[in-house]
């Protein structure tokens, strides 16, 4: 079975307006819209594509989270992936024991991709495919916008800060997706209700033989320092004017 | 006393200014020394630019015909074998080093901190979260190697001057051929670049076409400052994505930031926090730019774009 990993977490929606917590300890997230991080969702998209595209077989979709994940995996499957499985905890789980936890998955589902958003918007680390790739010790393709298959090799252009980067990788490989790879697909009515009886298994940390302990100590959280609102000027003359009283032109 | 290792960011010819400012950001480790790796397949060059930065003590050069481009894979395994005895690794918040610690950090089976924004201590840091509408005060387990990623943004490059021993090192471990590189495409301009440059014009959807964007250019030029652009002009296709201003693009800290129709979306904003100056320019006085404008002028870009330019001429 030629299989597809895919990594899918719960998130703040992209459109919530982050408050840091009065007593500094993280941010608001009761009541507060959760979703599929955005990247994410363009992880599963472009697996959901390779294999309409007859390249693939079967779509995994891999959470690791609090058991309302489940609605996020449901989002998934509802997409178009074949299986969801839930590795279950109330824990912030740091990127390096996802990776772990997707190491041990892939000896299980032996997928010949892992298809993971390049960070999650929450904490906006950055690293768990990099990690999953060297505890693999497999290649990895970072913040790709496009992805091409064939012959067991990958061809796949990158978004550095210089322009653009064009990797071959042997599979199996890590890929982590960048905004510009797709535009995933909205979930229809009658989808949502065939997600319903596809499988998702829940699994958790134990299962993995992790603990929910901290890798990091979260000292305080402070909401960013507010930039002092500044002055609004009437036309071009007294914009010029302005910025020469500043030195800058 | 901390031992930091820096890992240059080059492109086989020069040293990337982030080496630089990764250097201010160990040098705030109270009585740390710190050495520089670059990993290359001719290193004279890089190591000797490397070895002119002030406070740098040692010059660690990997020559290898394998490391002639950056792959994180390759060179990974050999960060982590040189990682012995430092306790701190650090390494640009670029797309380059983004890519290469992470897989250092597993190698060396520990976590890493991301976006070094301010040094709390030896093993405490602040960094931004949720697209910089939080920061987050971290703290690494004394006794771990702290592997983490400096946003260079954040600090500023260090004096020139300094006189560092050079020397060769080899990691003499395996290196894997499983990543190929195929090749670099990068709209060279003629332009400072936009990661350093001083001053940066930068235009958004408001443009309206890659043919309305020319505008831009053409103020950048009048000013010597480098054109950005938003998520929406990219996505647009008005602009090439090395031009990305922001949350996914670059994060930036010019002298002076024009934002030209620009609405000012947070993700936007989390790119230009750190501009000294923020000009704002776009036709809805409601957009949320204004709100961290320094300077701001409702009305239609087309009319005072080139008006700006004229009067700058002058």
């Amino acid at each position: 079975m030629r299989r597809i990993m895919v990594g899918v977490k719960r998130v703040v929606d992209y459109n919530v307006r982050v408050r840091v917590k009065p007593d500094n300890t993280g941010v608001v997230t009761d009541g507060v819209k959760m979703s599929i991080n955005p990247f994410d969702e363009i992880a599963l998209e472009e697996a959901l594509r390779i294999k309409e595209k007859g390249l693939a077989d079967e779509v995994v979709a891999v959470g690791i989270g609090p058991a309302d994940a489940q609605q996020q995996l449901r989002t998934a499957l509802a997409m178009g992936a074949d299986r969801a499985v839930l590795v279950q905890t109330d824990a912030s789980v740091p990127p390096l024991s996802v990776a772990r936890i997707f190491r041990q998955l892939i000896d299980k589902e032996q997928p010949f991709l892992v298809l993971l958003g390049k960070q999650a918007i929450d904490d906006d680390n950055g690293q768990a495919p990099q990690m999953l790739a060297a505890l693999w010790d497999r290649p990895q393709a970072v913040s790709c916008s496009k992805i091409e298959i064939a012959d067991g090799k990958a061809t796949v252009t990158r978004e550095v800060d210089a322009g653009l980067e064009v990797l071959e990788v042997d599979l199996p490989a890590v890929m982590s997706v960048d905004l510009r790879l797709n535009e995933p697909r909205y979930v229809k009515l009658p989808d949502i209700m065939k997600a319903k009886k596809k499988p998702l298994d829940t699994l958790g940390l134990g299962d993995f033989g992790l603990t929910d302990a901290p890798a990091f100590r979260t000292v305080r959280v402070d909401p960013p320092p507010q930039r002092q609102k500044g002055v609004m000027v009437k036309d071009v003359a007294e914009l010029v004017n302005a910025l020469k009283q500043k030195g800058l032109v | 006393m901390s031992k930091i290792l820096i890992v240059a960011e080059h492109d086989g010819a020069r040293l990337n200014p982030s080496t630089s400012k990764c250097v201010t950001c160990a040098s705030q480790i109270g009585g740390s020394a710190i050495d520089v790796l670059v990993l290359a397949a001719d290193g004279a060059a890089v190591g000797a630019e490397a070895a002119a930065i002030a406070g740098v003590g040692k010059v660690l050069v990997a020559e290898n015909a394998a490391n002639v481009e950056p792959l994180a894979a390759v060179l990974a395994p050999q960060v982590a074998k040189l990682a012995a005895g430092y306790s701190h690794v650090f390494g640009p918040s670029t797309t380059y080093g983004k890519d290469l610690m992470p897989r250092v950090a597993a190698l060396l089976g520990v976590g890493q901190v991301s976006d070094i924004m301010a040094v709390e201590g030896s093993h405490a840091f602040k960094r931004p979260i949720y697209a910089g509408n939080a920061v987050l005060t971290v703290e690494v387990p004394a006794g771990s190697v702290v592997v983490a990623t400096v946003r260079v943004a954040s600090f500023a490059a260090a004096a020139q001057g300094g006189n560092a021993a050079i020397e060769k090192v080899d990691a003499g471990v395996p290196l894997p051929a499983h990543t190929r590189f195929v090749s670099r495409s990068s709209a060279t301009t003629g332009r400072p670049d936009l990661q350093s440059a001083a001053r940066v014009v930068a235009g958004g959807r408001a443009l309206g076409s890659a043919d309305g964007f020319k505008i831009i250019y053409a103020l950048a030029d009048r000013m010597g400052a480098a054109v950005g652009a938003s998520r929406a002009a990219v996505d647009a296709g008005y602009v090439p994505n090395d031009l990305q201003v922001g949350q996914t693009g670059k994060i930036i800290a010019p002298e002076l930031y024009l934002a030209i129709g620009i609405s000012g979306a947070i993700q936007h904003m989390t790119g230009i926090k750190d501009a000294r100056t923020i000009v704002a320019i776009n036709k809805d006085g409601e957009a949320p730019i204004f709100e961290a404008a320094d300077i701001g002028l409702v009305g239609d870009l087309f009319t005072i774009v080139p008006e700006l330019e004229k009067q700058l001429g002058g």
